[in-house]
């Protein structure tokens, strides 16, 4: 959407751009899974912000819909229910998906079109639609498997954490909308505090392990969870232990691409060279009459 | 020394049919290259231009690359035979120097192709296979519902280091063609001079002449 100023990059995907010495001030969305009720506030407004549709789906015995993330779909309420089996109580644990906005993004790494993802001063990590070239390498570089490719106009589509309002000082639909305040936004500094008492109180209530998800693995996250189960974080629908950039990935960006063009180079100049040194390879007219005599001396 | 006025003897070396066989193939390669290198490094992301930019860049690729797969086929089938490995190639490659200072004389009688042509042969085959597997693995439009994202994230760094790779066999195939004069019009003419097979496919020049196994 690029609707915070182009001043305010500090990253952007298959070229550099010069950092802001004026940085705005970190922002997160704090998503307090102990606090949510599964309504789908969120993802109604969501839609509705992004004016986006989502066809009419199938239900297969789960809340959950769609049953994945979509073009369309940025975010999704995921539902697990599970058994702890300390108290024998059953959980219904909901956790809002979307782009969790890293620090170190994954899908910027791996997009190959200038300017199609950007990273703003603020940590909102947004896809500009009319420089993506709908390749598809930003969902391989996505550690949290997030972004997904529209069937209608091949582009990749991901939360955009409202950028458009946030840059006009409002915070993201979905927080908007939400009835039981689960979804907060703010200063990122702001909304770790908040996570902290909120984390305190889950404590005092006997969750003995509630702590916040801000994972270090790609360098801290604008989209910060609080969870009554930090220490078993896949509980929630497989949110990654220790996300990072895959290896794989870092591997194809990284020293493939430095070596690969080298690679090239250097047997492209070697050819050079070696023409330079041994010269033409050429026929002589002795070997034309030896294939002379060859013919006539059978025939 | 050669009676200079006489026209030298030519023989067949490639159909009409192979050449255009290849050059199906040379052009495609070359497609493929621009556009994927275009997507390779953001220093040559520009090269989309070439192609309507980058996101028609993106839908041509892979198509190219089926152009481009099954072209080759017919190429395999056409001179694989030819590229067999044979014991007389371990000497040829073992006098790599002479090979490189031109020295043919020092070398075996080399039949239709040499080693040299033979590893280019069996690297670009087995190159196009990597490149259309782990092509069709990160070709999304179409097959992304059919493997893992890890599968993926493999398959776009097998397909990225097999191109790299198979652009440098292209240069040396190319460069051999050009460093070996009189070589390129077997591509494009389809024939070549006697003196040209006598000086390094003296083997093949013998089996044509003597009338035995052609290929």
């Amino acid at each position: 959407m690029a609707d915070l100023s182009p001043q305010d990059l500090i990253r952007r995907s298959a070229s550099s751009v010069t950092p802001p010495a004026n940085k705005l001030p970190e922002v997160a969305k704090m998503i307090d899974v102990s606090k949510c009720i599964g309504c789908k506030a969120c993802q109604v407004a969501c839609l509705e912000w992004n004016d986006r549709r989502e066809a009419v789906g199938v239900n297969t015995g789960s809340y959950q819909n769609p049953h994945d993330l979509t073009a369309n779909s940025f975010t999704l309420m995921r539902f697990t229910e599970w058994v702890n089996p300390e108290t024998q109580n059953l959980e219904w644990l909901i956790r809002k998906d979307g782009c969790m906005h890293c620090a170190d993004p994954g899908c910027l790494k791996a997009c190959p079109s200038p300017g199609a993802i950007v990273q703003y001063s603020n940590g909102i990590v947004d896809f500009v639609h009319e420089n993506c070239i709908g390749c598809g390498y930003c969902i391989k570089g996505c550690p949290f498997n997030i972004p997904r490719i529209s069937q209608v106009d091949q582009k990749a589509y991901k939360c955009t954490l409202c950028s458009d309002r946030v840059a006009v000082g409002q915070g993201p639909a979905c927080a908007k909308a939400c009835p039981t305040r689960a979804i907060t936004f703010g200063t990122k500094e702001q909304m770790l505090k908040d996570a902290a008492l909120r984390i305190e109180d889950l404590k005092s209530r006997g969750y003995k392990n509630a702590g916040v998800y801000d994972p270090p693995g790609v360098g801290g996250t604008h989209v910060i969870y609080v969870l009554h189960h930090a220490d078993r974080p896949e509980l929630y629908s497989n949110l990654p232990r220790d996300p990072k950039i895959s290896p794989v990935v870092e591997i194809w960006k990284g020293v493939t691409k430095y070596a690969g063009l080298a690679a090239i180079a250097i047997f492209g100049a070697v050819g050079v060279l070696h023409h330079i040194v041994a010269g033409a390879n050429r026929v002589s007219p002795q070997d034309e009459e030896n294939a002379k005599r060859l013919k006539e001396g059978r025939s | 020394m050669a009676v200079p006025q006489r026209e030298p003897i030519t023989v067949t070396r490639y159909t009409a049919s192979a050449r255009v066989n290849h050059w199906i193939t040379a052009i495609s390669l070359v497609l493929l290259a621009l556009s994927g290198l275009s997507l390779f490094h953001p220093s040559l992301f520009f090269l989309t231009g070439l192609f309507g930019g980058g996101e028609s860049t993106r839908a041509i690729h892979p198509w190219i690359g089926v152009v481009l797969f099954f072209s080759f086929c017919g190429l395999f089938f056409r001179f694989f035979r030819a590229n067999l490995w044979d014991h007389t190639d371990n000497i040829w490659l073992s006098k790599v120097r002479d090979v490189l200072g031109g020295h043919e004389e020092n070398l075996p009688e080399v039949g239709k192709y040499n080693a040299g042509q033979k590893l280019v042969f069996w690297l670009m085959s087995i190159l196009i296979v990597v490149l259309i597997a782990t092509g069709l693995v990160i070709w999304d439009q179409y097959f992304s519902a059919y493997t893992t994202l890890d599968q993926k994230r493999l398959g776009v760094l097998f397909h990225s280091i097999a191109a790299v790779t198979i652009i440098c066999v292209w240069i040396v195939h190319v460069y051999a063609a050009i460093w070996v004069r009189g070589s390129i019009r077997g591509m494009t003419q389809g024939s070549v001079t006697g003196g040209w097979a006598w000086r390094h496919h003296r083997k093949w020049l013998r089996e044509l002449v003597s009338g035995g196994p052609k290929e």
